[in-house]
């Protein structure tokens, strides 16, 4: 496309844009081998001790069920966790958002820039703090101290997208709004809010996935396993017995699956939250 | 517990709002109670674990102090206790090797793709968006699979190797000291190129195909193309990857506690794992905070270049 040439024939434009396309799909073969080999290992039988083999010819889903037993409870773990991410998320960012868009607050400047520089703080940092303060209040091995630690991966980038697309939003909008006796807050509510849904989607999106990829805050929050996510599951998984690979790689793919999903269906949201937050 | 909770607080400002003011001061009141509930928020999960880490510096934590709630000032015992650990400048140097080996990967590679990527033919686009997959598992199931792949005796890598004849008996790429810090970079450099890649790709598009075409014009080849016009306008996106690149990429943990566990011989231990080890493993927080504080530094240092060459960039340009 950058190089039209020049006295190339249709035909030999055509062969190069198939060559193009073989190299991109060995480029995707490589870079996707180790999915694919979590995938073709977990559905091996007793793939555990000899090295497995390339292509599951007798595939099976026993590692599925062993993966099932013992890490179930954190699949659900996860969920609900991240679940709980997102609502926490969205419900602060949402309205802090709108008000340093819309409201010309002194100091909002100051605020974003804030929330911009949040990001090079290392979790293990703000971990080794937040120990002690959750001790002292009760919150460790707790699902609201969690869910509350985890919900801090997605908000700055949450504020930072929601804020870039509602500094967009004309102010008669929700003026208009007012007049007929709406308040600001009902406004915001009725108006902004589904206006804003694309942007909403796409941060309660990273949030979601931040959230259940977490390991940080699940590995030094946690001192038993009330409260076990399933990155911690599969942590544990592999430091406990590495005999069985095939149900470890079983709950490799059940915890990627989120991901896939989401690729699949909102392709469109992560291109955008990509894009978003990175360029300003 | 969240979800009832929630609604109470963001309601909470039409109560307090009640109590009036002058009419302006009173709008103003009710504004800043849309942004309040966020920003008390980031102060307790970021401004608080900031300061509290200053401080916990400067105390003495034991396992007994979780039971005694005792955690005296010792002065500058846990820096002194962190210089003069071998380990802390091991930890540094490997930081800084996992981190530059990390970022050159993610960046050439991830470049190089985004340039073959802006090509049009078919599928480009289904294939760009699937590539995206390693970066969206969680890191720390991804390391897991690569421990299973670069296993010395039972990995696929090794057999793969074998099968072509590129290595007689084995790389023991997580099992030897000297080679454990380049296989963690390795996966790191897979886990980081789908998003050099995409953000790339995105500078790439924005770039005016007049551009090219006065290039072509003037019989510019691809080489002197890409160095003359490409390189210098994808730079601000080059700054943006690079930097968020080095910020996730030195406070890692998550990938090397589940590919190597810090070892063989602590040559995979970085100061994010060495903040974990001293604090949750030996329960002394004091130098875990030290070398957490450590990290920080190197991070704001690195924050505040950034933010120097992007305001040299606003003055020289629009």
């Amino acid at each position: 496309m950058l190089r039209t040439p020049v006295n190339g024939s249709p035909t030999r434009s055509r062969a190069r844009r198939a060559w193009n396309t073989a190299a991109a799909l060995l480029i995707l073969a490589v870079m996707l081998f180790p999915v694919y080999w979590m995938l073709s290992t977990s559905l091996q039988p007793h793939s555990s001790i000899a090295s497995a083999d390339l292509f599951p010819t007798s595939p099976s889903f026993e590692n599925f069920s062993a993966a099932l037993d013992s890490q179930g409870g954190s699949l659900v773990t996860s969920l609900v966790v991240s679940l709980g991410a997102v609502v926490v998320c969205l419900a602060l960012a949402a309205p802090a958002a709108y008000g340093l868009a819309q409201f010309g607050l002194r100091g909002s400047r100051g605020i974003v820039f804030g929330t911009l520089i949040t990001q090079m703080v290392p979790g293990i940092v703000v971990a080794n703090a937040l120990y002690s303060a959750y001790a002292e209040l009760g919150l460790v091995n707790s699902y609201l101290g969690l869910i509350l630690a985890d919900a801090s991966l997605g908000l700055p980038f949450a504020i930072v997208l929601l804020r870039a697309f509602m500094v967009s939003i004309p102010t008669e909008v929700v003026e208009a709004a007012m007049v007929d006796g709406a308040n600001r807050f009902t406004a915001f509510v009725r108006i902004v809010l589904p206006m804003s849904r694309n942007a909403l989607i796409t941060s309660g999106l990273f949030a979601f996935l931040f959230a259940w990829a977490d390991f940080i805050f699940a590995l030094t929050l946690n001192t038993t396993d009330d409260v076990r996510p399933v990155t911690l599951g599969i942590y544990q998984f592999i430091g406990a017995h590495v005999s069985d690979w095939g149900a470890v790689m079983a709950t490799a793919v059940l915890s990627a699956i989120p991901a896939a999903i989401l690729l699949v269906v909102a392709q469109k949201y992560i291109a955008a939250g990509i894009a978003g937050g990175s360029v300003k | 517990m969240t979800i009832t909770s929630l609604p109470t607080e963001e309601r909470a400002p039409e109560r307090r709002a009640a109590a009036p003011r002058s009419g302006a001061g009173r709008r103003r009141l009710y504004q800043w109670l849309f942004v309040a509930p966020a920003l008390v928020y980031l102060l307790a999960f970021f401004g608080y674990p900031l300061v509290r880490n200053v401080l916990m510096s400067f105390q003495e934590f034991t396992p007994r102090t979780y039971f005694t709630g005792e955690a005296p000032f010792n002065g500058l015992d846990n820096w002194r206790g962190v210089l003069d650990n071998e380990l802390f400048g091991d930890a540094l140097w490997q930081t800084i090797l996992f981190t530059v080996g990390s970022l050159v990967g993610q960046f050439t590679i991830g470049l190089a793709l985004a340039v073959f990527f802006s090509r049009r033919f078919r599928l480009s686009g289904v294939i760009r968006a699937v590539l995206l997959l390693p970066w969206l598992v969680p890191m720390v199931v991804s390391a897991v699979v690569w421990r299973r792949i670069m296993d010395e005796d039972h990995g696929i890598l090794n057999s793969f190797l074998e099968t072509l004849h590129l290595s007689g008996d084995g790389v023991p790429w997580l099992s030897s000291p000297s080679v454990a810090l380049l296989s963690a970079v390795l996966v790191n450099i897979w886990i980081g190129i789908p998003f050099n890649m995409v953000i790339l790709y995105g500078g790439l598009q924005e770039i005016p195909r007049e551009l090219y075409e006065a290039a072509a014009l003037d019989g510019a080849g691809p080489w002197r193309t890409f160095r003359s016009i490409t390189l210098p306008m994808l730079r601000p996106v080059v700054t943006v990857v690079l930097v968020l690149g080095f910020m996730s990429t030195i406070k890692i943990l998550d990938l090397i506690l589940a590919l190597t566990g810090g070892g063989p011989a602590d040559s995979t231990q970085t100061l994010g794992t060495l903040t974990y080890q001293l604090s949750f493993l030996q329960l002394d927080f004091g130098q875990g905070a030290v070398v957490g504080n450590v990290l920080i530094l190197i991070s704001a240092v690195f924050a505040v270049l950034y933010l120097r060459i992007n305001r040299s960039d606003n003055q020289q340009g629009r």
